[in-house]
């Protein structure tokens, strides 16, 4: 998809344009590629008190050979900031992150990042004050992504007690080119069900994973199964029978296997746990992407419509997780991904029924990631919202109406389909073991949706 | 009739893994401009990403087509070549006209038996909307005479010698050289000498596409068939053909008032192609790939169709007793039958032929007629006439279908295969479900 616009602007002449009309000027994002730097350049490294998760990301960046700094530089430009308000305890202590952060906005690089640790407010107890400190991260993060500009994203990671060591994948992906258009976001990490699981190697860390990819035949689908696969995966890739052709050509460049299956078939999910265990001996991540849409004002919407919506988006899924989800199914310490989208959460004109199964996911994730049996199993159950998204089908939005889609955004640009799959791989982690529940928007910070 | 001699220790029994095959499509349609290469590579990579065998190296491929162009003299190869298969696969081409497909499961299950090979894919293609042109003789001649002339004023001189009349393309013909019939008035023929009735070619005609469409609706074919350009379906399939609607079509062969054939009980020409995995136990285990069925045995047979002594399409009427004889099986131990539905009143004939005490003893040398089949197991989710029939793609179709229903069945369900050719010939073959 190209998106002419952002060609044009980064231009020489469209450059001068751009500027001298204050119109936004989205620049090429950076993006992960397999052995690549986690960050070019320099990290500023503080927080309040002792910043104790501090400590853990500098020991990540030390093995990653990236320099880090405590205190603003006074020139040249900075990769990333990340600072640590964990041992917060009132909202006087924010002054540490205004402090430590403000000033060096200004010498961020290009695609820099920010990176806010917290403790979580759902565990400050009935303490009033704890709470606004912790909450308060929040509005600042978002603030902040929107203040950013050239590529430069700010989110949150908000860690529970006992989520201390668990923390590795998810600053590796916020810090990386991984997390290219997660902008805004808040996660929490939590303790791991089932110990430590640091992966052998960073560039392959599902290396020896079985993973599942329904509607995997084209767009969003097609580049989660190239992402898990260059991960490191064997990925067994779904679609409809009648999407076989498209669905072969994506398994075979992935070396995977295909399976044509209609994913609101009855036995859909103990299809795909036979296949997945029979054919490559384990099940280890699913990724529920299989979806459609039959757009229309809910005015106008039958039941044909709405039903049809439901049943492959939200209730094939649910149905699905029964077999996935069963004893030894899928394996201990595996990893649910389901899609949701920036509809299910803001809403869409026209998408009543897309917008109730998308929100419907979420509530699921919700549910499943607080399951006491899952979580002694180690099994996380994650969501992805993806926002505007450059794919055949979004290309066929009329064209004003997708220049929106792509403009009102903090990066003010569409993502790529690998950016909603590279939030799937990070999910798909072991190391991710302490995020469950989740629902992570892949949208650049949309302004549509919370 | 027993087997008339102990079998030598039997070597191992070669697996059936699965198959793949593109919809097949009727000539000039959907895939008038693909070619027999395009088909038959767009079937293999179907099969490799079924298996997830892209970049494997298989013990061979076998292929063929019927109607070739002579630029495809290394078909199988070139599209094995095309394909996600390692290109250190080696591949050869096989013509036994309808035959084919069936011929090289045969080829390569012996190769397999024999441990001269591990796994192999075997299958067949074909185009008769992109039929080979030849051109006559006398053009022939003089295109070579231009090539071979050493200076420019001999090639224009060889052109000069250039006529008309010669720059006109043989087109080919479906008619069997030796006798200049074709295969329909063959079995024109054959259906009048049987006394095969209009009424139950069409009721097979119609069974067949019900029995096809309802295969498709349980999604028995999900994992046989993968799209291609656009056709996710057999689209010469029917699925509310009825014997009413099919009895309102006139006859296209034989002649006069007894002439029974029609568009409708005969196989359309048809663009597709198909193939099979197979294996021995051992390489289906290691890459963790179920077993479906095994390979029992196969027996073809010939027939002289050209001085009258039979049919064209009667020769699995000879190959399937001596089959069973070595087998020790009588007709009736199948679950399954595949007979080929070249045309409806071929099943009819052939089925008439083993429960005639005359054909079974003077012609078979039988004690006793082969006898009558379980009708509800013939051709159970639909055949050729409804799903058409790219000649040498057949076999592919047939034996993956097959091996699917016995492995549904359960271990040491039993299948009989019936493919006639052209040519006057037949190729037939057991299946045991695994």
């Amino acid at each position: 998809m190209t998106d002419t616009y952002s060609q044009f602007v980064n231009s020489p002449l469209g450059k001068q344009v751009a500027s001298r009309l204050g119109i936004p000027r989205p620049v090429r994002l950076r993006r992960y590629t397999p052995g690549g730097a986690l960050l070019e350049g320099s990290v500023l490294l503080g927080g309040y008190g002792d910043a104790p998760l501090a400590k853990r990301v500098r020991a990540v960046l030390d093995a990653e050979g990236i320099a880090t700094a405590t205190e603003p530089p006074t020139d040249g430009r900075v990769a990333a900031v990340v600072a640590d308000l964990s041992a917060m305890t009132g909202p006087a202590d924010l002054e540490a992150l205004r402090a430590l952060v403000g000033p060096a906005l200004k010498r961020l690089a290009p695609s820099g990042r920010v990176l806010v640790l917290g403790a979580s407010p759902e565990q400050a107890g009935a303490d009033p004050v704890l709470a606004a400190a912790r909450r308060a991260l929040e509005g600042v993060v978002r603030s902040i992504g929107k203040e950013l500009r050239a590529g430069a994203t700010a989110n949150l990671v908000l860690v529970e007690d006992g989520g201390e060591e668990e923390i590795e994948s998810t600053v590796r992906f916020f810090l990386s080119g991984r997390s290219a258009y997660v902008d805004g976001q808040v996660v929490t990490v939590g303790p791991a069900g089932a110990g430590r699981r640091t992966p052998q190697s960073w560039v392959a860390p599902l290396a020896g994973k079985v993973a599942v990819v329904t509607g995997a035949a084209r767009g969003i689908g097609a580049s989660i199964a190239d992402t898990l696969t260059r991960d490191g995966a064997t990925v067994v890739c779904l679609d409809v029978p009648a999407a076989g052709d498209a669905l072969a050509v994506v398994a075979n460049r992935n070396g995977g296997s295909a399976l044509q299956l209609d994913v609101t078939s009855p036995d859909a999910g103990a299809r795909i746990v036979e296949h997945a265990r029979t054919r490559h001996g384990s099940l280890d991540v699913v990724v529920h992407n299989a979806g459609i849409t039959r757009d229309k004002l809910l005015a106008n919407t039958d039941a044909a419509r709405w039903q049809q919506v439901l049943d492959v988006n939200l209730l094939s899924v649910l149905r699905m997780n029964e077999a996935i989800l069963a004893p030894g199914a899928l394996s201990d310490g595996g990893h649910v991904v389901v899609l949701s989208s920036m509809s299910g959460i803001a809403g869409n004109r026209g998408q009543s029924n897309y917008a109730a199964s998308k929100a419907g996911l979420i509530g699921a994730v919700h549910a499943l990631g607080r399951d006491e049996d899952l979580r002694a199993r180690g099994i996380t159950v994650n969501a992805v919202a993806p926002g505007f998204i450059e794919t055949e089908m979004t290309g066929r939005i009329p064209l004003a109406t997708r220049e929106m889609g792509r403009r009102i955004n903090s990066l003010a640009q569409g993502g790529l389909p690998v950016d909603v799959a590279e939030t799937i791989a990070w999910f798909a982690q072991d190391a991710s073991a302490g995020v469950t529940g989740q629902v992570v928007r892949v949208c650049g910070q949309s302004m549509l949706g919370a | 009739m027993a087997a008339s001699r102990p079998r030598r220790p039997a070597p191992r029994r070669a697996a059936v893994l699965g198959g793949n095959r593109i919809p097949f499509a009727r000539a000039n349609g959907r895939y008038a401009r693909a070619s027999n290469q395009d088909m038959l590579t767009a079937a293999l990579d179907g099969l490799v990403a079924r298996f997830g065998i892209a970049g494997e190296r298989l013990g061979e491929v076998a292929a063929g087509a019927v109607l070739k162009h002579s630029r495809d003299f290394n078909l199988t190869r070139e599209s094995v070549l095309g394909s996600a298969l390692d290109p250190a696969t080696p591949a050869y081409d096989v013509q036994q006209a309808c035959g084919t497909g069936l011929e090289t499961v045969v080829l390569t299950a012996n190769k397999i038996a024999l441990g001269q090979i591990e796994s192999a894919a075997a299958g067949g293609v074909d185009t008769a909307s992109d039929a080979p042109i030849a051109v006559n003789e006398d053009l022939r001649r003089a295109l070579l005479a231009v090539n071979s002339a050493r200076t420019t004023s001999g090639k224009v001189r060889a052109l000069a010698a250039l006529r008309p009349g010669q720059v006109v393309p043989e087109v080919p013909r479906n008619v069997e050289p030796r006798t200049g019939l074709s295969m329909g008035e063959h079995m024109a023929l054959t259906a009048r000498e049987w006394g095969i009735t209009r009424e139950d070619q069409d009721e097979l005609a119609a069974a067949s596409h019900r029995h096809l469409s309802a295969a498709y609706d349980r999604g028995f074919f999900d994992d046989l068939v993968t799209p291609y350009l656009g056709l996710t379906r057999d689209d010469n399939l029917r699925p509310d053909s009825s014997t009413e609607k099919l009895a309102t079509l006139s006859p296209v062969f034989g002649k006069g008032e007894g002439a029974t054939m029609t568009a409708g009980n005969s196989t359309p020409l048809t663009d597709g192609a198909s193939v099979v995995l197979l294996g021995s136990d051992e390489w289906a285990a290691e890459h963790q790939l179920p077993v479906l069925a095994h390979l029992v045995d196969a027996e073809t047979a010939a027939v002289d169709y050209v001085h009258g002594g039979e049919g064209l399409l009667m020769a699995p009427a000879y190959a399937v007793p001596r089959l069973l004889a070595r087998q020790g099986l009588t007709l009736q131990d199948f679950d399954y039958y595949e007979i080929h539905e070249a045309f409806a009143a071929t099943v009819l004939s052939t089925l008439a032929a083993w429960e005639d005490p005359d054909f079974c003893a003077g012609r078979l040398g039988l004690d006793a007629p082969l006898g009558s089949i379980d009708r509800s197991r013939l051709n159970v989710n639909g055949s050729s006439l409804a799903a058409g029939h790219p000649f040498a793609a057949t076999g592919g179709r047939i034996v993956a279908t097959l091996s699917k229903l016995l492995h549904e069945k359960g271990p040491g369900s039993r299948g009989l295969i019936s493919i006639c050719a052209a040519g006057g010939q037949g190729v037939v073959a057991i299946l045991e479900g695994a």
